[in-house]
């Protein structure tokens, strides 16, 4: 047992996913005007919030706060790092991609996803799908919550 | 004589390994491992006697209908009930708290009356009374825990006249604190009020007399103590049984039907409708006939002796926090722990690849992760076929994931 780690948990976890657990980009609030969408976890208590200042229709600044494991925090901070600066159509179109990349055995990386493809080997672990998608979820609330906003404006 | 060698030989899925590891499985608080005379009940009543019970006039249905109300008589000798009527099998320990919450509650509480609950309880001992409340204006109390996890002496100023129902767990899946429910109940009968025991896990791990504790309701299942899943038990004081109404009804649970109206079965069927769990009751009487061999004193030992051996071992790892009592005296072996700010779902990952089975999470018990103040924890959970060396592989383990994610903890604590 003194023997290094499976080759299994490197592929979980890879190094780019240990670096941005250890040193998370955009954990910070944005300014305002902004929008938050909430990620809750069940199973482990985990939260995360996700802030987004909007500039139109482009996210113009993304930040996240919250608590969790690895996957979880590095999902979060990727996620800030791959929509800053897109448009609506396009984050919804990456958390649509990322949502495949988590459950579709045969998922293909595409061009676009960039860093995030580090997290393919979550696939293989069906509870921790949960942690890598938790900001996503926060990300899809808060686009619904700015829709609500926008209908009721 | 307790060995546990040859009770392992007993436990067909210890040989199995997992991730090339031997599996080293300390969730038993989530649901235990069968033993192969469990194992053989089940396959035994499917290919020997397969039938409904209480309505055919076959062999078949004679002698399942036997089978299944022998188990009835081997859970109340097991929890030392009067009287066989008491004893209900429901789904699992769940559906037996909500249907005193049905079946009790919603004829015996009012507005403004009080249930003391803990703040140690499981989900399941929590949300049936919450909604019981909503709907009657009843009023929940909680007794709070100190900084061991032992329940707090205010329950003595919170149980009181307006109390109606005390519901406790006997023994915390979380914390493994074994609770002072005799005294508790004493309380609670001065004032009138009933109690609840959540037994999930204590019945399984040490001797439960209902007599004993004095309790008008005990709640358990028997996927916990080396039966299959599927079979829960409510066992509920005679004189108490009278006060309830039926909570699931249709066939089964009636004496006489006729469009307008029915009258129900006599006790205990009148709270076993449907066609009810046949095979994994008859297979739980082997569970309890197992752990009868052993004897639930040696049972109990084991597991406090093992307690004490883990509490050492883990505590000797630097950075590692340990939740619940101290002393195994108080409690059972549900050992919940944190290493450092490493998050209990990395390292029930990491100790999965070494073939290492343990629970990560809130334990469905969130008020007390937050009164803990974590999010979630490790717990290692053991039973009768859980031997030293697997305290050492979980130790090792622990320290496998520290070194794997150490510098990324550090980087993280500094910041």
């Amino acid at each position: 047992m003194s023997s290094t780690p499976e080759p299994e948990l490197d592929e979980l976890y890879k190094d780019l996913i240990l670096d941005h657990y250890r040193r998370p980009r955009n954990r910070r609030p944005v300014a305002e005007p902004k929008v938050v969408g909430e990620g809750f976890n069940p199973l482990c208590g985990d939260e995360i919030a996700v802030e987004v200042h909007f500039n139109g229709e482009v996210m113009a600044d993304v930040g996240f706060e919250g608590r969790g494991c690895s996957l979880s925090q590095a999902s979060a901070s990727m996620m800030t790092e791959a929509v800053k600066g897109r448009t609506v159509a396009e984050a919804r179109s990456l958390i649509d991609t990322f949502a495949r990349m988590m459950t579709d055995p045969d998922f293909q990386p595409s061009d676009g996803l960039g860093d995030l493809e580090a997290f393919t080997g979550v696939a293989k672990y069906p509870v921790r799908v949960k942690c890598a998608t938790l900001a996503w979820h926060a990300l899809l609330d808060l686009l619904g919550r700015r829709g609500e906003a926008q209908e009721e404006g | 004589m307790f060995d546990v060698e040859s009770i392992r030989k007993d436990f067909p899925i210890l040989q199995r390994t997992v991730h090339g590891k031997p599996l080293v499985y300390l969730d038993n608080a989530a649901t235990s491992q069968k033993p192969l005379a469990v194992i053989d009940a089940l396959v035994e009543y499917y290919e020997r006697y397969n039938a409904n019970i209480h309505r055919g006039l076959h062999t078949l249905a004679e002698e399942a209908t036997a089978r299944y109300e022998e188990v009835r008589e081997k859970v109340r000798r097991f929890i030392n009930a009067p009287d066989k009527v008491s004893i209900i099998f429901t789904r699992n320990a769940t559906e037996s708290i909500n249907l005193v919450a049905y079946a009790w509650g919603r004829t015996h509480i009012r507005a403004g009356d009080e249930i003391v609950l803990t703040v140690m309880e499981h989900h399941s001992n929590i949300v049936p009374w919450q909604v019981l409340a909503k709907e009657t204006g009843a009023v929940l109390r909680f007794v709070d825990i100190d900084d061991e996890g032992r329940l707090r002496d205010d329950w003595r100023e919170l149980i009181g006249e307006k109390t109606r129902l005390v519901a406790l767990t006997q023994m915390s899946n979380a914390l493994g604190t074994i609770n002072p429910v005799r005294e508790i109940a004493n309380a609670a009968h001065r004032h009138g009020a009933l109690v609840l025991v959540d037994g999930a896990q204590s019945v399984a791990h040490m001797p439960v007399d209902v007599q004993d504790l004095d309790c008008d309701f005990l709640a358990f299942s028997g996927h916990k103590m080396l039966g299959p899943t599927g079979v829960g038990v409510l066992y509920v004081r005679r004189s108490v049984l009278d006060d309830m109404t039926p909570f699931l009804t249709g066939g089964h649970m009636i004496s006489k039907v006729t469009l307008e109206e029915t009258t129900w079965n006599e006790l205990p069927w009148r709270f076993e409708a449907g066609t009810p769990n046949i095979a994994d009751v008859i297979a739980f009487g082997a569970a309890i006939d197992y752990l009868e061999g052993i004897g639930m004193d040696a049972v109990r030992r084991h597991d406090e002796a093992l307690t004490t051996y883990a509490l050492d071992v883990l505590s000797q790892i630097p950075n590692l926090k340990l939740y619940g009592p101290r002393d195994p005296s108080d409690r059972g072996c549900a050992i919940s722990f944190n290493y450092g700010e490493l998050h209990p779902h990395d390292l029930g990952t990491v100790l999965d690849s070494y073939g290492i089975a343990i629970r990560a999470g809130h334990h469905c018990a969130q008020p007390l992760m937050n009164r803990l103040g974590v999010p979630a924890t490790a717990r290692a959970s053991l039973y009768v076929y859980n031997r030293r060396e697997e305290i050492d592989v979980l130790a090792e383990g622990i320290q496998e994931a520290a070194r794997f994610f150490g510098d990324v903890i550090d980087a993280r604590t500094r910041a």
